[in-house]
């Protein structure tokens, strides 16, 4: 993942050093760091959006119906939506970590 | 499943004013509580970061993770630029060059911003009472720079500033009391949070803002690089914290104690400790000295939270009803 500042030449870089659109940070895919993948399976999914609130990245979106939609452009794979998860309780995460190299 | 219906999103503001794309480690506990502190406060806002973690992951240079008006500036003058902010507005205001709307002022600043450089300037624009809030997210160390002590770093935690050894046990002073020095400016509102309790949070960040003066929060932002601890274990550090008395979670409110999280018996240090590998070397000994010394703190503020109680039932009794919350802003001397 290269961002946009490495390829500029002097020319290219705004005047005063103006960044021009707000949240633009989300050009940038943060996905590529992640190690461990959470795979949901909505089973056992109660639509209580723990994962939603505790997700660092803002990875986890709440679709119409209720139910998390992970954004794997941006999930670093931390691990808290798997371990906050309010059926962990029980034993039944709708997450699972599972290693990213399965997906290769 | 109407019943269902009170679940956390919905209490939430469902957009993002953070983006997504920011450079945070995994698991960043400051990041969930700036995702939450800003979901409570909405777009009305203007925030001013000090140096420090969230300022580094949140902004490099030609992106920006914010949504909202943000200004950066340097370690030592977040909450003086903030009162300048408010004070600008105010006038311009009186002038009527802006029309007449709640704007909240924040600035957000990490522990060592505020407890070591920016003590003075913090300390200064709550004297002056300005109509500002401050958030401290407070996670133990200097984390920007690669984990080097700060004077709120806990008793015993390893940095690299103060590692363990044969003569050392990690860091020789105990944590410094932040939140009670805030109280202690008699300012409207102080109060202690953990993103770990979002309701908790929502709820004294709204009141934060709606108080007349300056508040300050001191926020619990788990970092697991610095701490050593699992990425997954984030949000539950935060709870453990809270249960164990380490960080107490507490509001003052116009000089009244409130105790929002007291479990009773307070859950043994270990369970606490053990997770992170910042107190990996620390002693039986040392736990027990550590544990004795938490337990104390959390007596201490359970009087004051009696004293509270206790000046409550006498109001009640003199005059029916208990104290206002409000108190009314004295009137300002003219020079």
């Amino acid at each position: 993942m290269t961002s946009k500042e490495k390829t500029w030449t002097w020319r290219d870089i705004p005047v005063g050093a103006v960044v021009e659109e707000p949240g633009n940070a989300s050009e940038y895919l943060t996905g590529g760091w992640r190690s461990e993948r959470p795979v949901f399976t909505p089973d056992h999914c109660v639509q209580c959006g723990l994962c939603y609130v505790y997700c660092p990245d803002a990875a986890i979106v709440m679709t119409r119906e209720g139910y998390p939609d992970i954004r794997l452009d941006y999930c670093k794979g931390c691990g808290i939506c798997a371990r906050e998860c309010f059926m962990s309780t029980f034993g039944l995460s709708c997450f699972e970590m599972v290693d990213e190299e399965e997906f290769r | 499943m109407e019943n269902f219906n009170v679940f956390v999103p919905r209490l939430l503001d469902a957009r993002e004013y953070f983006s997504a794309g920011h450079r945070a480690c995994q698991g960043c506990g400051e990041t969930v509580a700036i995702r939450q502190i800003l979901k409570a406060v909405g777009r009305n806002m203007i925030l001013v970061n000090a140096t420090g973690c969230s300022e580094i992951f949140s902004s490099p240079f030609p992106q920006t993770a914010w949504h909202i008006p943000w200004i950066h500036v340097a370690f030592e003058n977040s909450a003086a630029v903030a009162s300048g902010v408010e004070a600008a507005l105010k006038t311009l205001e009186r002038k009527g060059r802006l029309p007449k709307r709640e704007i909240c002022v924040m600035a957000i600043a990490g522990d060592g911003a505020t407890a070591d450089i920016g003590f003075q300037a913090l300390s200064g624009a709550m004297e002056r009472g300005h109509n500002m809030v401050y958030v401290c997210l407070d996670n133990e160390a200097y984390m920007n720079t690669g984990i080097q002590r700060s004077s709120s770093t806990p008793f015993g935690a390893m940095t690299t500033t103060s590692p363990p050894g044969r003569l050392s046990k990690g860091q020789k002073t105990w944590k410094k009391n932040l939140p009670e020095i805030m109280a202690a400016h008699d300012i409207p509102y102080v109060a202690t949070l953990s993103p770990s309790y979002p309701f908790d949070l929502v709820r004294k960040v709204k009141r934060a803002v709606e108080v007349e003066g300056p508040a300050y929060l001191h926020v619990l932002a788990v970092c697991p690089t610095g701490w050593r601890s699992p990425t997954a274990e984030t949000i539950r550090l935060g709870r453990l914290a809270a249960e164990s008395g380490v960080f107490p979670l507490y509001e003052v409110d116009h000089g009244r104690y409130t105790i929002n999280l007291d479990p009773g018996e307070l859950r043994p240090l270990k369970d606490y400790l053990g997770i992170q590998g910042r107190f990996r070397h620390l002693k039986p000994e040392d736990l027990e000295y550590i544990e004795e010394r938490v337990q104390a703190n959390f007596e201490k503020l359970r009087g004051k939270a009696r004293m509270t109680a206790r000046e409550d039932r006498k109001d009640r009794k003199k005059t029916g009803r208990p104290r206002p919350r409000q108190v009314k802003k004295a009137a300002r001397s003219k020079k």
